[in-house]
């Protein structure tokens, strides 16, 4: 099997803190195939921002720090790599895109020399070429009036056509992989949609994967093809994306998708997850989990769940009638977080993992669940 | 879901006043002035962030008012709190306009119309305990409790929202968000008011929190009899805990009606985009949903459109919506539960659109 | 909260979960004394149904007292062994400055002309300068003048400019305008050039001249500093919940504003002490501040600035007085500035 576009391997990040060493994420591994999308689903504080920055290399050190792991970008380890040369990957093959685009921009450059600079510094190109491929790849993201436009400053512009512009510089190289933080999170949901659709568009067209990183159930719905979730630093749950949604096999998923409001059906008293996400610096024993979890067991306690395979004959049936996603089974999207260190071979494309111990009981819950709603 | 039965589904204004209103909104309008000049600030035009807006709410009533950003919604909850004072328009708080009161008789009222915030990561005083936040209204308005109880009252309070009432002497960063917001809450209640206006109370929270909030918001209507003024962004938590919807695009209502009316017989083209471009948690339910994509941005409300405000982004636009403001109104000819307020020359249910 | 700092957003979720007890907390004193009238005479008639059944109280024998930030402070630089350090020397130069006698039974003007610049001797440890005065007694001596200048300068512009800065801040409109304006007015001056011309007409040979100069030159820069800060504190949202809750102006400004605002204006004031006691030193150097037979270690630096080759001691010893002593001034702000921040803790 051909090197992977971009896999993730039972990453590590710890953080220095005035209160002692917390580990932000631990031992993380996904992976992405050219074409197709990844949405890395999480709370604030889940360490899904942080997975992603230790990948691109742009983690804040100190006080973060990469301790373990291996980021392999077409099979090349990014990590042990030397700098100039993982900067050149970062600027040409992997780009990102951030959730605050009027931070992420220069304010006192114009956008157009912003997005020109990109062509100058990385392909040589004269000032007056850059200008012009600028300009293309704003009309190229929809901004109307390209032309004119080019001139202005950031602030000039809404936040739609802000993330348009990130997009745009995230683009101008084309990348093989793009890493969006929470892309939408700050805008309006007319141009929430505006802005996924072309995110998922350009996506089809130059054929890159995507890592999506994000906290809203709904946006992933709509545009991945395999979810991660996080929770504490790990990853509890990973599934193609109707499998998560109709029959979730971890409870901290199902509490998620339970506690949403729904905008087409109005439902009771919501369900509500008790507490709060715990602090890496006091990390409950066994499953991070359990003292928010209804299903906690003594060994929830004591022992911590390793990512079981999650094999339901309902599951498979999916897949094999899905002829898309069966032939290109192989080069799918796959993802898997190693409890144990060093196996940090993703489990088989397409699988379903989930680090519960009762996994089984939370699947058939959830028939039972749907049984009861029907 | 708290008195929904009894709230009546007609649609605003002309509601039977089978109860009288807490709170009565009529044509509030707010316009920044627009200057340029340092020593002398020449006026060069003007805002209109609110523009002619009206409602009615009851006791025991939510009235959701969603709308993008910069639609003016985070200014109609100033104003219903007086931390703004409206260019035009009252508001009546049990038959006595506030929008004319002044000092002691403005800070009675206060007691009455209290607000959450959006953000609780700023809106508690960083350097002030958690006692101290929740009993500020005490020392505020002394009559509303006697010295002596204060700290106790103070301790109900956070039990009431799900604190330990041990945390009294905690300062805000030692909180999580979801607690956070519980602490504003407690002190929106403090003084016992009658309306509560929550400009985004969940939005900044996490999914897995936000249900413990908006769950405990529900308790206390339930619990305290409050009317809420519930102003958000999402579509979802608004439909869950509205009892009456308002829509609102650049400074005005696009459309008002009950939580049923809007999200499944929305029938302004506005309304219809919205919803459809709500993301749902369930890939096999999008499938089903048609979706409107929406051209462009929401125009500058320094600079609105003329005649109806939607129509640069609008597919329905004519020659007429140029130059004629639709009147909020119950469109001539629906039936049903289409029969509710909708601001549009040409509104219709849209047959594969609700949420 | 942005997330890529989503560690440090944890933190502050690590502590809630972690029941009553832990840090500052346990020092509380269980005071159910607070509620006056006692407990049980409220119990029928609390005016404050907050739950329908009035059986669930809380609080209780177990309700701690209650603090506030300026308690929470004062504990917090208790323990705080920067604060004890420079608070100690901080004593020590304002109780010398007082009583220089206390420390050194010389007579600061008495000079042996025979002994200029010598070297230390016994009974006159830091040796001697030009005019074979000690040099010992003349830095104790010194330090009322100097220290007096310090503190004095940095309190009036401090005080000075906060208020005015904060105000202007606070209310805005032509006010802010028209004090905007004098401080850059003020801060124009140059103030070598304005105390030559200030400073020249005044014969008295006392500290308050130039005190009263350096609080004029100094405030613009404070209410700069002032207004900057309280105009951010002003926008953010508790301090439009206290005005939604009738919160009036002096409520405001005194309770949500000041305790957040004044951080930069502590730092800026310690610093600019250290700039003031420098100051007098220089317009002394200069013959416009304080002037003999005034005492201070801004004249004798610049008298032993000349002598540096053959009698450094004469200089080391005035200028070493004032460095601990700004230092111990900037490490007094620093460690106060902190504790008014419970983040820290």
């Amino acid at each position: 099997m051909a090197a992977r576009l971009l896999e993730v391997r039972d990453l590590r990040v710890e953080f220095r803190t005035r209160d002692g060493i917390a580990e932000a994420v631990g031992g993380v591994s996904y992976g992405v195939d050219a074409g197709r999308t990844l949405a890395v689903l999480g709370e604030s504080g889940s360490g899904k921002s942080v997975t992603a920055q230790a990948v691109m290399g742009i983690l804040d050190s100190p006080p973060g720090r990469v301790t373990g792991g291996q980021v392999l970008f077409r099979g090349r380890d990014l990590l042990t790599m030397g700098a100039r040369e993982r900067r050149r990957i970062r600027g040409a093959a992997m780009a990102m895109i951030f959730q605050d685009a009027l931070s992420a921009l220069n304010p006192v450059v114009s956008v157009g020399a912003q997005l020109a600079e990109m062509y100058e510094v990385h392909r040589g190109m004269s000032r007056k070429d850059a200008r012009r491929r600028a300009v293309e790849l704003m009309d190229r993201v929809r901004i109307p009036a390209a032309g004119q436009r080019a001139g202005d400053y950031p602030h000039q512009f809404s936040g739609g056509m802000r993330q348009r512009i990130m997009i745009a510089m995230a683009m101008a190289l084309e990348p093989e992989l793009i890493i969006a933080d929470e892309p939408t999170t700050a805008l309006d949901v007319t141009v929430q949609a505006q802005v996924m659709d072309l995110l998922a568009e350009l996506r089809r067209e130059y054929a890159m994967g995507l890592v999506l990183i994000t906290h809203d159930l709904g946006v992933v719905a709509d545009v991945a093809d395999t979810i991660a979730v996080m929770y504490a630093g790990r990853i509890v749950e990973t599934a193609p994306v109707r499998d998560l949604y109709r029959r979730p096999a971890h409870p901290y998923t199902r509490g998620l998708l339970d506690s949403v409001p729904r905008v087409d059906h109005r439902g009771e008293r919501l369900y509500a997850i008790k507490g709060a996400p715990p602090s890496p610096l006091a990390m409950p024993s066994g499953c991070p989990f359990h003292p928010r979890c209804p299903r906690a067991q003594e060994v929830c306690r004591t022992e911590r769940p390793p990512l079981y395979e999650v094999a339901t004959a309902d599951a498979t049936r999916a897949f094999g009638a899905s002829p898309g996603s069966g032939a290109s089974g192989a080069s799918a999207v796959s993802i898997a977080s190693s409890a144990s260190p060093g196996s940090g071979a993703p489990p088989a494309p397409g699988g379903r993992t989930s680090a519960c111990h009762f996994w089984k009981d939370e699947l058939d819950a959830r028939d039972s669940h749907d049984a009861l709603g029907a | 879901m708290p008195a929904t039965p009894t709230t009546p589904s007609a649609p605003e204004p002309a509601a039977p006043d089978l109860q009288a209103p807490v709170l009565e909104v009529r044509d509030l309008a707010k316009l920044y002035p627009l200057t340029q000049g340092v020593v002398v600030k020449r006026r060069i035009g003007a805002v209109r962030a609110v523009d002619t807006v009206s409602f009615a709410l009851r006791r025991g009533e939510t009235l959701g008012i969603v709308g993008e950003s910069g639609c003016g919604k985070s200014t109609v909850a100033k104003l219903l709190v007086s931390l703004e004072r409206p260019t035009a328009g009252t508001i009546h708080y049990r038959g006595e306009d506030i929008t004319r009161l002044s000092g002691r008789a403005l800070r009675a009222v206060r007691r009455n119309i209290q607000m959450v915030f959006q953000d609780p990561y700023t809106s508690l005083n960083p350097r002030m305990t958690v006692g101290d936040i929740i009993g500020e209204p005490f020392e505020i308005h002394p009559e509303a409790a006697p010295k002596g109880e204060r700290r106790r009252a103070v301790q109900e309070l956070l039990e009431v929202v799900g604190l330990s009432p041990e945390h009294l002497n905690r300062y805000p960063h030692q909180f999580s968000g979801g607690q956070r917001q519980r602490i504003g809450i407690a002190r929106g209640l403090a003084l016992r008011p009658e309306v509560i206006v929550a400009d985004e109370p969940v939005s900044a929270l996490d999914v897995s929190v936000q249900a413990q909030v908006v769950n405990l918001m529900e308790r206390l209507q339930d619990e305290f009899g409050l009317a809420y003024v519930f102003i958000a962004h999402d579509l979802s938590v608004v439909r869950h805990i509205a009892d009456r919807v308002a829509v609102m695009y650049l400074g005005r209502f696009a459309e008002t009606g009950t939580g049923p009316e809007i999200y499944d017989h929305p029938t302004h083209p506005y309304t219809q985009a919205l919803l459809s471009a709500v993301p749902v948690p369930d890939p096999v339910a999008r499938t089903r949903r048609t979706r409107i994509l929406l051209p462009g941005d929401v125009p500058s409300p320094a600079n609105p459109p003329s005649g109806c405000r939607f129509r640069t982004r609008c597919w329905k636009a004519r020659d007429r919506c140029a130059t004629e403001v639709p009147v909020l109104a119950v469109p001539p000819g629906a039936t049903g539960p289409a029969a509710h307020a909708s601001a549009c020359h040409f509104a219709e249910e849209h047959a594969e659109v609700r949420a | 909260m942005p997330e890529p700092f989503e560690t440090r957003y944890d933190m502050t979720e690590a502590i809630a979960p972690a029941g009553s007890g832990g840090g500052p907390m346990d020092l509380t004193t269980p005071g159910p004394q607070t509620l006056k009238g006692g407990p049980r005479r409220g119990l029928g008639r609390l005016p404050l149904p907050w739950r329908k059944e009035p059986g669930r109280r809380s609080g209780g024998p177990a309700a701690p007292t209650g603090r506030g930030l300026w308690s929470d402070a004062w504990h917090d630089l208790r323990r705080n062994p920067v604060f004890i350090a420079s608070g100690l020397t901080i004593f020590f130069l304002v109780v010398i400055a007082i009583w220089p006698q206390l420390i050194a039974n010389g007579n600061p003007y008495h000079g042996d002309l025979a002994r200029a610049q010598d070297g230390p001797a016994p009974g006159h440890p830091f040796g001697y300068d030009l005019q074979g005065r000690d040099v010992y007694t003349r830095t104790v001596y010194g330090a009322r003048a100097s220290i007096t200048v310090g503190i004095c300068a940095t309190l009036g512009a401090a005080l000075l400019g906060s208020a005015l800065g904060g105000l202007a801040g606070y209310f805005g409109g032509w006010w802010d305008a028209l004090l905007s304006r004098i401080a850059d007015v003020f801060f124009g001056i140059p103030i070598l050039l304005g105390g030559l011309v200030f400073l020249s007409v005044v014969t008295s040979g006392s500290v308050w001249p130039v005190v009263g100069f350096i609080v004029l030159l100094g405030w613009p820069q404070i209410s700069r500093i002032a207004r900057g800060s309280v105009v951010t504190v002003k926008e953010h949202d508790y301090v439009q919940a206290a005005r939604a809750l009738g919160a009036g102006s002096g409520r405001t400004l005194l309770r949500h504003i000041a305790p957040n605002a004044v951080a930069p204006v502590i730092v800026v004031a310690t610093i600019a002490l250290g700039t003031y006691i420098s100051l007098e030193a220089t317009l002394s150097f200069l013959g416009v501040g304080l002037k003999p037979p005034t005492v201070s270690w801004g004249i004798d630096i610049s008298s032993a600035a000349t002598q540096l080759r053959n009698a450094p001691h004469m200089l080391l010893w005035p200028a070493g007085a004032l460095s601990v002593t700004v230092l111990a001034f900037i490490m007094l702000g620093d460690a106060v500035r902190d504790a008014l921040d419970p983040r820290l803790r």
